[in-house]
């Protein structure tokens, strides 16, 4: 269970959620520039709100009324950013390893079964810069996973890649939700995405909550109103 | 062109081991500074700045007496050393104490670079992945950067090596102890017949000179990981 109020002001934006789910996967959905990702960053500990609360499963990782603040170095929530933002200086499988436990024969499964998951075995030993779009995004969904979160982000992961690489990178992270019970907060601003892989459906607009409904009811709604995207 | 005296080989090894440990005593506390420039904002941050620069703005002379006053048998830094038995002034390594210092800024400043020029996200990356402040200056900041701090260490390496005017400032002339090259050729242009000497000492200063600018070129040119195979 996630529980996230937020007030911040950032840039333009007056950022005011207050969101609470049960859902194994939530979509925050909304334009660019609604404050999603902000609100993930919010989650990982990379931002700190003028004044707000995160709590995960009933553990509280930021309460600015009390002073407390987890750093994210200690939060344990897998973040795969936009962009991937592999370390261009390590190869594949020492991104993979970076975050993840100790190297005893659990962690050394747990990495083998990941590699196969996502099918990394034959990118291990390449550098990011030789990978494509839509196996850069893998590593990154296998090195946060491989850190053993209990949360994962998903900040846009298809945005930026190419029709081929969308479908094989969407279809991995069917496989994710299929195989892993780890809860999961996707931001994006296609639909689609949202009615692949979400469980319950949070849109935003200009920094605030519009509406949060169930996947089922965001499905219905986009019958509904044809190609309208608002849930 | 005759081989080089006795004396002017002397002048020649003292140069470099003057230049080479100015840089090794010194990186670690470039290193420090530089992140502390590069990566907090603090008060008293501008002044810090402004003292940094002072031994690129002030004329060398001034800041060898400044090292005299300090580090002479009278001055406050001279008479502390002197109570553990340790003596700078008009010693050899009182020679590297003046080129640590005139090499200092053109360290920091190079490596500061380095570090800015360091994908701030990705350090957030990192820290998502359970990294530590530590741990992400080690593993991510550091070798992202080091051919800047390489490059660095060769430019102030190259100014240590041809400091003049604050070593005879603060340590004299004294052959077999203190009297690095510039210092030597400064000698010989005042003797008579000292005209082969200072050409043969100039061209070995041109050479050195040539050498580490061509160091910091080739090795600030760029990473390997940012070129691609393909490209």
């Amino acid at each position: 269970m996630i529980e996230l109020a937020l007030r911040h002001r950032v840039g333009d934006l007056d950022l005011d959620l207050d969101i609470r789910s049960q859902a194994r996967t939530l979509a925050l959905f909304g334009n660019s520039g609604a404050g999603k990702t902000s609100a993930l960053n919010a989650i990982a500990g990379l931002l700190v709100p003028q004044s707000g609360r995160v709590a995960l499963d009933g553990e509280t990782l930021l309460d600015t009324a009390r002073g407390l603040c987890v750093p994210a170095s200690r939060r344990r929530i897998g973040y795969v950013f936009q962009d991937g933002r592999l370390f261009p200086h390590l190869s594949v499988r020492r991104n993979l390893l970076y975050g993840a436990g100790a190297d005893d024969a659990a962690g050394r499964r747990e990495f083998a079964a990941i590699v196969e998951l996502l099918e990394l075995g034959s990118l291990l030993e390449r550098r990011p810069l030789l990978l494509s779009g839509g196996e850069r995004q893998r590593v990154a969904v296998g090195r946060a996973l491989l850190s053993r979160p209990r949360a994962l982000l998903l900040d846009e992961p298809l945005t930026g890649l190419h029709a081929e690489a969308r479908v094989q990178v969407l279809d991995y992270l069917r496989r994710l939700k299929r195989e892993l019970q780890v809860f999961t907060v996707l931001v994006t601003h296609h639909a689609d995405e949202v009615a692949a892989l979400a469980d319950e459906v949070v849109r935003i607009s200009a920094g605030r909550v519009v509406r949060q409904v169930p996947i089922a009811e965001f499905v219905a709604r986009r019958a509904a109103y044809g190609h309208a995207p608002a849930p | 062109m005759n081989a080089l005296a006795p004396d002017e080989w002397q002048a020649l090894a003292l140069s470099l081991r003057v230049g080479l440990l100015a840089v090794v005593l010194t990186l670690p506390f470039a290193l420090a500074l530089a992140w502390l420039l590069s990566r907090k904002r603090f008060p008293g941050r501008v002044l810090l700045e402004s003292l940094l620069f002072l031994p690129l703005i002030l004329p060398p002379v001034v800041t060898g007496y400044a090292l005299l006053a300090l580090f002479g048998r009278n001055g406050p830094l001279g008479q502390l050393l002197g109570s553990i038995g340790i003596v700078v002034a008009f010693r050899w390594t009182g020679a590297v104490i003046a080129a640590a210092v005139m090499g200092f800024p053109l360290l920091v400043l190079s490596v500061r670079a380095a570090f800015d020029n360091v994908d701030r996200r990705l350090e957030a990356a990192a820290q998502t992945l359970g990294a530590g402040a530590w741990r992400r200056f080690v593993s991510i900041t550091l070798p992202l950067s080091a051919r800047g701090i390489v490059a660095g260490c060769v430019l102030a390496f190259a100014r240590a090596f041809g400091e003049f005017g604050a070593t005879i400032s603060f340590v004299s002339n004294i052959p077999g102890e203190t009297r690095t090259l510039p210092i030597a050729i400064y000698e010989l242009l005042n003797v008579p017949g000292g005209m082969p000497g200072v050409r043969r000492l100039a061209l070995v200063s041109l050479l050195v000179a040539v050498a580490a600018s061509m160091c910091a070129t080739l090795i600030a040119g760029g990473a390997p990981w940012r070129r691609r195979s393909d490209d």
